[in-house]
């Protein structure tokens, strides 16, 4: 079954929902579903039960950090200059990205399909990174929400335990974000070579040693 | 019967236990250190590097290129790579690694420098007791620890060493041939004109 | 329609009325303990010698992998798929190649995925030995069955060392292929290995599978229902036991396994006893496979040669590659931005997510049937922390 007919059964189904399909220009042509985080529980719980494929298995949820990326396209406008129509190059610059995305992969254990693969974005990454937790649907989102809790961030609204699950309590930082900072804790590195060599040295200068 | 099970799991290990009397298929630990078992040749543990020739500093096949520094997962390598040219084993001068260390500490042994060397200079050791009570230099191997002779190369991996070898000198006679082929030409080339044209030109034919 | 199971038990006597009411006992059981199978924790509380609330801890093995990989280019994360689940490298390696070839849209030469296959299943074979063997120990049998388990493992170890160079960190397969073509002689030498296997396997059981104390600590315990077990994404031989019929060499048919004719034993009941049975019987069906992919394997070229393995940059784009692994579904999910490096790499670790129900098994158990029922999931803490 492909993507096109599950999203239109879930259009006549869901009301109000809003889907897109995100292409997949690989080889491996795995599209995904976009769906908004107001709609999601109810348009996921229709996958599960109510659904011709019936998604009754959740294999990987994962989350990915899109931060913002500017994206410069060069195009050709004809402009009068000095009176003389000329071809000139304008940059059009758009912005990407700025939001933190889940991505879950469902497969139909009973018919043996999938994988139909659906997305969510958050806000932000910032400060409004809710999305709905599907782990009152599938119980392997457990442990992987917390992880994306942990990692990236994103707070999972309904997770009955939303606690860390690889760092530490009181660790403050998301590891898995693009602009996260190691911290500091330089001891000794024998073949300390390029971008560790310097940070090294920072790090030694800094304790007055060497 | 209550207890036929347990029975039956005691017959079993007085077969194992008696059986290794005899049967070499269900005793198969060896007295190690006294005892060792024959190398597989394909083992690999930490990397080496060879050079052709007896001198090590002068035979080394690594030209510094700086290639497995780069694709090092664990990024163990250090290489320095000279300023000057040096002859190598077979006379032509060539950039040399002025500094070149592995730290086996880190390294974790999965031979993606051997892969991607274009020189055949980087290959695997088969040597494990490398045990040492210094933590961090005693496993910082530099150039003249991790230089090894062809020879102990053929030794530890006989079939690759020699598929090596092979493609080494058939590489060598061909460049040998392309040598004679342009001298040649040169000096045919400078017998049919007398007034000789510029030596460029004609090599290049 | 909802089936997350209530995690509460109740107490045999309300300590705030009844005095002479057992208070719970709070245990921490690892990261040290014998039977954690690494640095593993879980926090129990016991009343008497019953739990009541098990939650497991995570992450004392954590180091990120997921991000060093994004620090790496594609040939570079190879090495380190090796030290996720490190008793079956090979699979892991497989499960990224077949990941990035599907990505890339690589095909791999025939000579090269029965290598896969041979490799694999070998691997599945001293993956589910070495498990077995745990297991018992953790039963206390103190050593002979592990002893005669890894016996085993190692006349496959040395297949591995002849023809990757190292034991258990392989780093076998390329995206398009494999690394090193067989050795001569190696062919036979595993043959010689997988025809003898069948003889451990009847050993094995003629050793265990009748013996009544094995019976009355295994059976019953820890049982997972089916629709508990889809639900909550058990994989491999967990799910199996539990009566899902659900094996990605069969849903998938990934590679060649399409053309091996070989069964999917499931088990009725989902308890320790069934997975430990299904265990044993599908390193029967592993030597089936072995059989007719030892028969079958043609000579020709082992990589792709349209494949670049050093400087390789896929288009950009994602994809999700799963393989049947010892221990369950392992998936790989990249996503490519052109560069040479992943943008993301998620490993779909099983032993992780096969502790999903690790809670509802053992509540309302004693303390010593947690280690069996650990012991039954089979996980690799390499894998559940990354």
């Amino acid at each position: 079954m492909n993507l096109e007919a599950i999203k239109s059964e879930i259009e006549a189904n869901v009301p109000g929902c809003q889907l897109e399909i995100i292409p997949n220009t690989s080889p491996s042509a795995q599209h995904s579903l976009l769906v908004d985080s107001a709609h999601a529980l109810t348009v996921a719980s229709f996958l599960r039960d109510g659904a011709t494929v019936r998604l009754d298995y959740c294999s990987n949820v994962t989350g990915i950090d899109w931060p913002v990326k500017e994206v410069s396209t060069k195009t050709k406008v004809k402009k009068i200059v000095d009176g003389v129509e000329k071809d000139v190059d304008e940059v059009v610059k758009t912005q990407t990205g700025g939001y933190l995305e889940a991505v879950y992969h469902l497969y139909s254990m009973e018919q043996r399909q999938g994988p139909v693969i659906l997305r969510m974005r958050t806000e932000d990454r910032t400060d409004r990174v809710h999305l709905p937790s599907f782990t009152p649907l599938w119980r392997s989102a457990d442990f992987q929400e917390r992880e994306i809790f942990d990692l990236f961030g994103i707070i999972f609204d309904g997770h009955p335990d939303l606690r860390r699950l690889l760092m530490w309590e009181g660790f403050v930082d998301h590891p898995m974000r693009r602009d996260y900072v190691d911290p500091d804790d330089y001891e000794y590195e024998p073949t300390a070579h390029d971008e560790v060599l310097k940070r090294a040295r920072e790090h030694q200068s800094a304790e007055g040693g060497l | 019967m209550l207890g036929q099970g347990i029975l039956k799991g005691l017959i079993e290990t007085a077969r194992n236990f008696f059986g290794s009397y005899v049967n070499k298929d269900r005793l198969t630990t060896v007295q190690f250190p006294e005892e060792r078992l024959p190398q597989i040749e394909a083992t690999r543990d930490f990397p080496l590097l060879v050079y052709d020739g007896t001198d090590w500093q002068q035979g080394l096949r690594c030209v510094a290129c700086l290639i497995c520094e780069k694709a090092c997962p664990p990024q163990c390598i250090f290489i320095e790579k000279s300023t000057d040219k040096k002859p190598d084993a077979t006379g032509k001068p060539q950039f040399y690694p002025a500094r070149f260390d592995i730290d086996i500490s880190v390294c974790m042994s999965c031979q993606i420098c051997v892969e991607v060397c274009p020189f055949d200079a980087i290959k695997m050791d088969v040597e494990f007791e490398l045990s040492t009570t210094d933590r961090f230099g005693g496993l910082l191997l530099d150039k003249q620890q991790l230089a090894k002779s062809n020879e102990y190369y053929n030794r530890i991996h006989p079939t690759e060493a020699g598929a090596v070898d092979a493609a080494l000198a058939d590489e060598r006679a061909k460049a040998e041939a392309k040598l004679r082929q342009a001298a040649e030409a040169k000096a045919a080339a400078a017998a049919a004109t007398p007034p000789p044209p510029p030596a460029e030109k004609t090599v290049i034919q | 329609m909802s089936v997350l199971t209530e995690t509460t038990v109740a107490l045999s006597s309300d300590p705030t009325t009844d005095p002479n009411a057992s208070q719970l006992l709070e245990v921490s059981m690892g990261p040290q303990h014998p039977s954690t199978h690494g640095v593993f924790r879980m926090d129990v509380a016991l009343d008497g010698e019953q739990v009541v609330k098990l939650k497991p801890v995570f992450g004392y093995l954590h180091r990120n992998h997921e991000k060093i990989a994004e620090s790496q280019n594609y040939l570079g994360c190879m090495p380190y798929t090796d030290r996720l689940d490190y008793i079956c490298s090979i699979t892991n390696n497989w499960a990224y190649a077949l990941a990035v070839e599907t990505l890339a849209g690589i095909k791999v030469p025939e000579r090269a995925e029965y290598l896969r296959v041979i490799t694999g299943e070998l691997t599945r074979l001293q993956n589910h030995a070495s498990l077995i063997g745990f297991l018992m120990q953790d039963m206390g049998t103190s050593g002979t069955p592990l002893m005669y388990a890894f016996r085993e493992r190692e006349k496959i170890l040395d297949l591995f060392e002849a023809l990757t160079g190292a034991r258990m960190m392989c780093n076998y397969m390329r995206f398009g292929g494999c690394r090193v073509d067989a050795p001569a002689g190696w062919l036979q030498q595993t043959q010689k290995v997988i025809d003898a296997f069948p003889k451990f396997l009847d050993e094995f059981e003629s050793l265990l599978r009748t013996n009544e104390i094995l019976m009355a600590r295994t059976q019953g315990v820890g049982r997972v229902s089916r629709e508990l077990a889809i639900n909550a994404g058990l994989t491999g031989p967990m799910a199996r036991a539990s009566g899902v019929n659900y094996d990605l060499r069969k849903v998938d048919s990934y590679g060649i396994y399409d053309r091996f004719s070989f069964r999917v034993p499931l088990g009725e009941f989902g308890d320790v006893y069934d997975r430990y049975m299904i265990r044993l019987l599908e390193m029967r069906e592993s030597v089936e496979i072995l059989k007719q992919a030892m028969r079958d394997i043609p000579s020709g070229p082992i990589m792709d040669p349209g494949t670049k393995i050093r400087g390789f940059r896929p288009k950009a784009g994602e994809a999700y590659g799963r393989i049947e692994a010892p221990k369950g579904e392992l998936g790989f999910y990249l996503i490519s931005d052109g560069t040479g490096n992943p943008y993301r790499f998620r490993v779909r670790p099983p032993s992780l997510i096969n502790l999903t129900v690790l809670e509802d098994m053992c509540l309302g158990r004693n303390v010593a049937d947690i280690v069996i029922i650990l012991g039954s999931v089979d996980i690799v803490l390499g894998e559940v922390d990354r």
